[in-house]
């Protein structure tokens, strides 16, 4: 699927991003900074790189260019520049950019948003482009002042020298016209960055700049373009996921709704929808009239028998063969240290599928001028949405435009494209601009969901107890390998083509394990029926639930505590040292702050515990939780605390990194125990938030987050404590009630089943 | 054509009487601070209030609007301050913000009648507003300050009326 759609090459020209041996996954490269070719032009206005201007008015306008979905990413970008700028925190303003390649992310070289990236990919452009900017206007303000520039300070939007009391503001110095300063690419990359004793601005939590917009309504998210003469569309899908055609559009009922203009067939050479129609009218409500009045006949293809139990069952028939999937990770002999173990434990570990189901529903607006398409969206990947959105128009990538909104909500489902098609194809149809918004049936129903996963794990113990071999082999459908971009997949260590290494990031874990094996297997039925995506944590919200189960379930086998056994394994040995030592201080201080083993719980309660290395291997963030449940006799499960510790080597804004830490472990508590989607006549059954069921204010328990910050690379705070959350909760459960749990979500039905007579 | 007194201003629309005032509200009068969420009343980010109590306007026809007093998150307040949008950017509640416009008029409406909840009616008010990015707790802290501070200022009222 998908494979015909190319990126242009104008942005692949600036791709730095490879991906490297499977051992280390991304291998995140330093691009050139861009930018440095931008001049300023005019006296009015004052660009030293693409990411920021700076008005007459003193006002600094920084561009974004990642998705902001609350994360607060624009805000945190402004933030970065301001730091070296020398900008006062009130001056600072942020736009979204477009999908023009100047704003590609530095090191990944295209416009996309995900894996907890942002901030630790972005932190040294946008320093250096503040700090370019500071210089430029030092040296213009030396000039005019008449003074050495050596001696005047920077500080809140103004250049000042202490000795004479001059002082000009940057509006003045903007204002004068005399900013000449340039730099070339060495220039740019010989600038002293401040280091981390001399920040003023990186962490300090300043006021979001998104908020106020919040909280009266006057934010712009992409549901909320309206463009002169615009009609609007409803999509109506068929009652498979994947696989359809229409054999019949009877329209006839529909003409009679006023405001009807037209229903479209899809035609989608992009692969990004089968079988969809769109109803366009006057508004949306009549939009939705005529689609409810539509009589659309189907041919269901070859995913209308399937269910769950069938990806279930194909998945464990793949995982038997020896032959199946290729090796992510292969260290040691597994086959012969199984042979010489002490003891052999297997463990099969499951998880359903899982809708993304952000509160804004999927939408996009699309409309041609002249040559150009212009598309409205809050979009996660716009490099690769603007492709598809051509190809669904019949035109040049390069003719299309991406006009960035804020996104009401991303969590992975922002990076496909769907949307882009009914639009495209509806304003085209009919010559107007057309929105498209998604009914929240379409847009549950059609999710480019989290895959039903199936993990089988096999372990072999010492006669001391020590993990000695582990082999763990995952099956999924392949959320990442759908996009058909080589560069977002890797090499396989038994040279058995590309993997998908987004199924199994996470299983190349930093315990020392002298015999390892991970291997990825597609499941190909999974992926035709369920075309899945990334779910915000992706992989390592699947692999650590089995990983971290396992290695509890091993410790107990042992006959230890699971938290020692953990920070025995973390001895940093090898190619683990430095990270594995991180990840053993967030456990212990997760084990501090929740008081782990310090008291005799009641009965029925419990403490668990887990550690990750979310997201991937080359980008974690050191994450370990302690999980605090009651379970009563019939299995339900209360969570009365979460506690979470989380080393992101440097604080850029510490409230926000708060607020997405315990977002991300509230996110790991929705999927482990309310949310779960299930596949039935090859379509999905949940359609809405009466089925589909997201953790509500009362299911939410206290969360303590506790961040570890020692000064090195800022990494990611988005993701990691999702992937947690689920084994630490699992693992509570088996120490409260002895009910060792295997599959997500959680059910009562399930622990009570497994409790020990 | 029905009329409908949005905000303290009567306005006419055009719409069928079994549009959703949600769609009028978004469309036609181009106030698009409310939100369209589910369609079903399942997730309260279309959240209204008629003649003071917090409705979901998906739910709500057009036809049982006219005549009412409807208010949207652009009317709460004259400028933005209402006491729980000034505690909502103090709390720095919003993450993706899409929920939050829902959230604010569901919070009012529980503390134009009640200064003083307790967390357990906080909690039992605002459960039907889903907030995906699971910002609940600063909801309810921002909920608790903005009630502490009514309730601050109506005492500074009375006092003065003392005097």
């Amino acid at each position: 699927m998908n494979t015909h759609v190319k990126i242009p090459s104008t942005d692949l020209s600036r791709r730095s991003f490879l991906v490297g041996s499977a051992a280390t996954g991304l291998v995140l490269g330093y691009a050139a900074v861009p930018g440095i070719d931008q001049a300023l032009a005019a006296p009015s206005a004052f660009e030293p790189s693409v990411w920021y201007s700076i008005g007459p008015d003193g006002l600094v306008t920084v561009t974004c260019g990642k998705a902001d979905m609350g994360q607060h990413i624009a805000s945190t970008m402004a933030q970065i520049v301001s730091e070296e700028l020398g900008s006062s925190w009130k001056d600072m303003r942020v736009q979204l950019a477009s999908n023009d390649p100047k704003f590609n992310d530095p090191v990944l070289g295209a416009q996309i948003t995900g894996g907890s990236w942002s901030t630790m990919m972005n932190f040294d452009a946008m320093s250096r482009a503040g700090a370019a900017g500071r210089i430029a206007l030092t040296e213009a303000a030396a000039g005019i002042m008449g003074v050495p520039v050596g001696e005047l300070v920077v500080r809140n939007s103004t250049v000042s020298h202490p000795k004479s009391k001059k002082s000009m503001s940057f509006a003045d110095i903007v204002k004068s016209g005399k900013i000449t300063k340039k730099f070339t690419p060495d220039e740019l990359k010989a600038i002293k960055l401040k280091t981390p004793d001399q920040y003023t601005m990186v962490g300090v939590s300043v006021p979001q700049l998104d908020i106020p917009p919040k909280i009266n309504g006057t934010a712009k998210y992409g549901i909320d373009v309206m463009l002169p003469g615009m009609v609007y569309g409803k999509v109506i899908t068929p009652p498979v996921r994947f696989g359809a055609t229409v054999k019949s559009v009877d329209d006839a009922a529909a003409k009679k709704v006023p405001g009807f203009i037209k229903a479209i067939t899809l035609d989608d050479k992009t692969g990004s929808t089968s079988g969809w129609v769109v109803a366009v009218a006057n508004t949306y409500a009549n939009a939705k009239k005529a689609a409810d009045a539509l009589k659309i006949t189907y041919d269901n293809g070859p995913n209308a028998k399937l269910s769950s139990q069938s990806l279930i069952d194909e998945a464990k028939r793949l995982q038997a063969l020896d032959d199946s999937g290729q090796f992510f990770v292969k260290d040691g002999d597994t086959a012969a240290a199984f042979g010489t173990a002490a003891k052999v434990m297997e463990a099969e570990y499951t998880t359903s599928i899982n809708i993304h189901a952000p509160l804004e529903p999927m939408n996009a607006t699309a409309e041609f001028k002249g040559d150009i398409l212009h598309i409205y969206s809050g979009n996660q990947f716009a490099t690769r949405s603007g492709a598809i959105a051509a190809g669904a128009a019949g035109i040049d990538p390069k003719f299309v435009v991406m006009h960035q909104m804020w996104l009401g909500g991303g969590f992975g489902r922002r990076l496909d494209a769907d949307m882009m098609v009914p639009a495209v194809q509806a304003a085209k149809a009919v010559g107007k601009p057309v929105k498209v918004i998604y009914s929240r049936e379409n847009d549950m129903t059609m999710d480019y969901s989290r895959p039903l996963t199936f993990q089988k794990v096999k372990a072999g113990l010492d006669g001391d107890g020590k993990l000695v071999a582990l082999n763990h082999d995952v099956v999924s459908a392949w959320p990442t390998q759908r996009w058909g971009i080589p560069d977002f997949l890797t090499p396989s260590v038994d040279k058995k083509g590309p993997l998908d290494s987004f199924t199994v990031n996470g299983a190349d874990f930093f315990y020392t394990v002298p015999n390892h094996n991970v291997r990825a297997i597609k499941n190909e039925m999974a992926h035709n029926a369920t075309p899945s995506g990334q779910l915000r944590s992706v992989a390592p919200g699947w692999t650590f639930w089995a990983v971290e189960s396992m290695i509890d379930e091993l410790a107990h086998a042992a006959g230890q505590d699971p938290a020692q056994y953990r920070i025995a394994m973390l001895d940093g040995k090898g190619k683990n040292d430095g990270g594995a030592q991180r990840l053993r201080n967030t456990l212990l201080a997760a084990m501090g702050m929740a008081g782990y083993g310090t008291t005799k719980l009641p009965k029925g309660e419990g403490m668990g515990v887990a550690c990750v290395s979310s997201q991937e291997r080359a980008t974690a963030s050191w994450t370990a939780c302690v999980a605090h449940v009651a379970v009563s006799p019939s299995g339900e499960v209360k969570v009365k605390k979460l506690t979470v510790a989380t080393d992101v080597g440097m604080q850029v804004h510490p409230d926000n990194i708060r607020a997405q830490v315990e977002g991300a472990a509230l996110w790991g508590l929705s999927l482990a125990m309310y949310e779960k989607a299930t596949l039935k006549d090859g379509g999905i059954e949940q359609t809405n938030f009466d089925t589909y069921t997201p953790l509500r204010m009362s299911q939410t328990p206290e969360v303590a987050v506790n961040v570890i910050a020692n000064g090195d690379k800022p990494t990611g705070v988005g993701e990691p404590a999702v992937t947690v959350i689920a084994p630490a909760l699992g693992n509570a459960i088996f120490n409260a009630c002895g009910a060792r749990i295997r599959a997500l979500p959680i059910t009562a039905e399930a622990v009570k089943a497994s409790m020990k007579a | 054509m029905p009329n409908l007194n949005i905000n303290g201003r009567n306005m006419s629309v055009e719409a069928s009487n079994d549009t959703p005032l949600l769609w009028v509200i978004r469309e036609q009068l181009q106030m698009t601070g409310t939100k369209f969420g589910c369609g079903a009343g399942l997730c309260g980010a279309c959240t209204v209030h008629l003649n003071g109590e917090a409705v979901r306007s998906c739910q709500t026809l057009v036809s049982e609007a006219a005549g009412k007093k409807i208010t949207t998150i652009e009317g709460l307040s004259a400028k933005g301050d209402h006491p729980l949008q000034k505690a909502w950017i103090l709390e720095q509640v919003p993450q993706c913000g899409y929920c939050q416009s829902g959230q604010i008029m569901q919070a009012a409406s529980l503390l134009s009648k009640n200064s003083n909840p307790t967390k357990d009616e906080v909690v039992a008010h605002m459960d039907g507003n889903l907030c995906r990015c699971m910002t609940y707790s600063r909801i309810q802290k921002a909920i608790m300050r903005a009630a502490s501070e009514m309730r601050t200022a109506s005492n500074a009222g009375t006092e003065r009326r003392a005097t």
